[in-house]
C-alpha cells in the first residue's frame, strides 16, 4: 500500500498491520454497530434501550463465514471497476463474536472454492479502486489457513 | 373471526400480463383495474377507495400512487392511499384497504399495482450518496441483488446438502406450473440441464436461478360483508390475515441491501428470524397453522429462496425442503404445492404489483378457475415476500 492511500470512507475501518473495523457500542447497553454510528450520537436501535451516546469499538478481526458468493458479472454503477476487463471477485459475511455478520469483498487471490460456511476468515485492507486522488481502500475478508497450506494458495 | 360478519371478501381479482411491454405503467394498473372490477361485477362508481402500491426505484414517487389510477378510471371521488413496502407493497395496499373496510370506514375497495422495470441488475437510484446502504453496497462492495440470493442459497448447500441440480429442479417445476398461465412472461419447459448450462451469475447461482424484472399490473376488489350479502358475493374467498411485521430486534440474518446485521451481544438472538415471523404473525391473524395450508405462493426471487420460505412458513422443519421437492410434493398434486403460478420464476419481478399478483393466483386456486394448474380442491392459500428495508408480508386466504 503506497502512502497515497485513502480508505475509501472515513472512519469505518482502521489501517496498519492489523486493521480492524470500527463500529460505534452504545454505552447504555452495549450493543455495537456496524457501520458506526456518524459523530457516535444517535438512537441506540435497541427497542428495550433509550441510548443515545456511543463510543467508537474495535471489532474483533477475525469471525466466522456465514456465508459467501461471487460476482461474476460486473455489477452496476455505483460501484467502480477497478481494472477493464472486468474482473470476478468473491463476497463474504462473516460473523463476528461481537454478535454481529459484516458483508465484505473476500482478499483479492481468494475465490469460492477458498471458503467454507463455518470457517474462520481475517480482516485485511486492500485496494478497492484508483481514483483521481490514489488508491482508495477497503476493508475485505481473507480465508485464514492452517501453517504449510499457505503454500498451496 | 366469523366469516360472516367480519371478514373482507375478494370480490375481483385482474391482472396484465408480465413481459416487457415498454408502456408506461398507468396503462396496465388500468387494464388489471378494470378486469378486476369485471371479475367482481362490480361498478367503478361503487369504488369508494383507492389504494396504490408505490414504487421509487424505477418511477416517480408522488407519481406512481393511488391517484393516478383513479384519474385514469375517471375521477369518481373516492378516497385514496397509496402504499411503500419495497416487495410487500402490494400486501400493504391490501391492508389498508381491508382495515378501512373493517373499520367501517369503506365498503368497496379497489387495490392496484403496476410496474415498469428497467433491463438488468436492479441499481439504486443515481448521485452520491454515501450514507445510503442501498448506494453503498455497490460503491463499496460491488453486492447486487443477486450476491445476497447467492449468500442463501450458498447456506443451504454448506448446512443440509443442497445441490445446484436441486434449486435447478425448483425453477423446473415452476417453469411447468407457469405453462399454461396466460399472465405469466416466461411460458416455456426448462430442464435442469438447461439451468446448469446458463451462466453462473453468483456462485452457486445460475442465470435462470435467478428472477428477471418485468412490466407487469395487478389489481384486487376487496368488498365489505355487508356489500357483498347486498349484492350476492358471499361464497367468495376471505382475506383472513395480512401480516406486514417489522423485524424484530436483533435482525441478525444478513438483508438487503445492508452491509452488516444487527449484534444479537447485548439482548441475545431472537425466537424466530425475520421471514419466520412474517409467517408466524399471519397464521396468527388467521388462526390457522402450516397443516392448514393447501397452496402457498412464495417469493422465489431465486430459486434456493423457495426453499427457505418452505421452511419459513412451517410447510417443513429446517433442512427439509430439497427432501419434499424431490418426492415432488410441492408440485401440482403433491401434498402441498408451492408457486402453482409459475412464480417469479415464470413471471419476473413487478415489485409494487407482486405481491397482489400471489393474491390474485391464490384466489383463482381457491375459486377452482386456475385453469391448466389448479390444485385440486384448494381451500386455504398463504403468500409469502420480503424485499428492502425490513419490508415483508404474508397473505392468508381462505374459501
Amino acid at each position: 500500500m503506497t502512502s497515497s492511500s485513502t480508505p475509501i470512507i472515513e472512519g469505518w475501518f482502521t489501517t496498519g498491520e492489523q486493521p480492524s473495523l470500527l463500529g460505534s457500542r452504545c454505552t447504555a447497553c452495549t450493543t455495537v454497530y456496524f457501520p458506526p454510528v456518524p459523530g457516535n450520537e444517535g438512537y441506540c436501535r435497541n427497542p428495550a434501550c433509550d441510548g443515545e451516546v456511543f463510543e467508537t469499538a474495535e471489532l474483533s478481526r477475525r469471525g466466522r463465514i456465514w456465508s459467501y458468493t461471487d460476482a461474476q458479472y460486473q455489477p452496476p454503477a455505483p460501484y467502480i471497476a477497478p481494472s477493464d476487463p472486468f474482473v470476478p471477485f468473491a463476497l463474504a459475511a462473516v460473523e463476528l463474536p461481537e454478535g454481529l455478520t459484516v458483508l465484505g469483498q473476500v482478499a483479492e487471490g481468494y475465490g469460492v472454492d477458498d471458503l467454507a460456511v463455518g470457517a474462520e476468515a481475517e480482516l485485511v485492507v486492500e485496494t478497492l479502486h484508483t481514483d483521481e486522488t490514489g488508491a482508495r481502500t477497503v476493508w475485505r475478508w481473507k480465508p485464514v489457513t492452517e501453517l504449510g497450506e499457505e503454500a498451496d494458495q | 373471526m366469523s366469516t360472516e360478519t367480519n371478514t373482507v371478501t375478494v370480490a375481483g381479482v385482474g391482472m396484465h400480463p408480465w413481459g416487457k411491454w415498454g408502456r408506461n405503467f398507468v396503462t396496465y394498473g388500468v387494464h388489471a383495474a378494470r378486469a378486476a372490477l369485471a371479475d367482481a361485477g362490480v361498478p367503478w362508481t361503487d369504488v369508494d377507495l383507492v389504494v396504490g402500491g408505490e414504487t421509487v426505484r424505477n418511477g416517480y414517487a408522488g407519481y406512481v400512487a393511488g391517484a393516478t389510477f383513479a384519474q385514469a378510471l375517471g375521477w369518481n371521488g373516492a378516497r385514496v392511499a397509496t402504499s411503500y413496502a419495497a416487495c410487500a407493497t402490494g400486501a400493504q395496499a391490501l391492508d389498508t384497504a381491508r382495515t378501512r373496510i373493517l373499520a367501517g370506514l369503506c365498503e368497496v375497495a379497489l387495490v392496484v399495482g403496476a410496474d415498469t422495470t428497467p433491463k438488468g441488475f436492479l441499481a439504486p437510484n443515481a448521485g452520491e450518496r454515501w450514507d445510503d446502504p442501498d448506494w453503498l453496497r455497490f460503491r463499496l462492495l460491488g453486492m447486487t441483488n443477486p450476491a445476497y440470493f447467492a449468500l442463501y442459497a450458498r447456506r443451504r448447500i454448506d448446512l443440509y446438502g443442497a445441490t445446484p441440480a436441486d434449486f435447478a429442479q425448483v425453477k423446473v417445476k415452476n417453469a411447468r406450473h407457469g405453462l399454461e398461465n396466460p399472465y405469466a412472461r416466461y411460458r416455456k419447459a426448462v430442464s435442469v440441464e438447461d439451468v446448469l448450462s446458463s451462466a453462473v451469475v453468483s456462485d452457486p447461482l445460475h442465470l435462470l436461478d435467478i428472477c428477471a424484472t418485468s412490466d407487469g399490473a395487478a389489481a384486487v376488489v376487496l368488498v365489505s360483508a355487508d356489500y357483498a350479502r347486498r349484492h350476492g358475493l358471499t361464497d367468495g374467498v376471505h382475506v383472513r390475515a395480512v401480516s406486514t411485521v417489522t423485524p424484530t430486534f436483533p435482525h441478525t440474518v444478513m438483508d438487503m441491501p445492508n452491509l452488516s446485521t444487527d449484534s444479537s451481544a447485548a439482548t441475545g438472538e431472537g425466537e424466530r428470524t425475520f421471514k419466520e415471523s412474517i409467517a408466524h404473525a399471519a397464521y396468527e391473524e388467521a388462526g390457522l397453522g402450516p397443516e392448514d395450508v393447501d397452496v402457498a405462493e412464495v417469493y422465489d426471487l431465486s430459486t434456493a429462496l423457495e426453499l427457505d420460505w418452505m421452511e419459513d412458513l412451517g410447510l417443513c422443519k429446517r433442512g427439509e425442503a430439497e427432501q419434499l421437492l424431490r418426492a415432488g410434493e410441492t408440485t401440482i398434486g403433491g401434498r402441498i404445492p408451492v408457486n402453482p403460478s409459475g412464480g417469479l420464476a415464470c413471471f419476473g419481478e413487478a415489485v409494487p404489483a407482486q405481491a397482489l399478483a400471489q393474491v390474485c393466483e391464490l384466489t383463482w386456486q381457491l375459486r377452482g378457475q386456475a385453469e391448466g394448474r389448479q390444485v385440486e380442491g384448494a381451500r386455504v392459500g398463504i403468500t409469502a415476500n420480503q424485499g428492502l428495508f425490513g419490508h415483508g408480508s404474508s397473505v392468508i386466504l381462505s374459501r
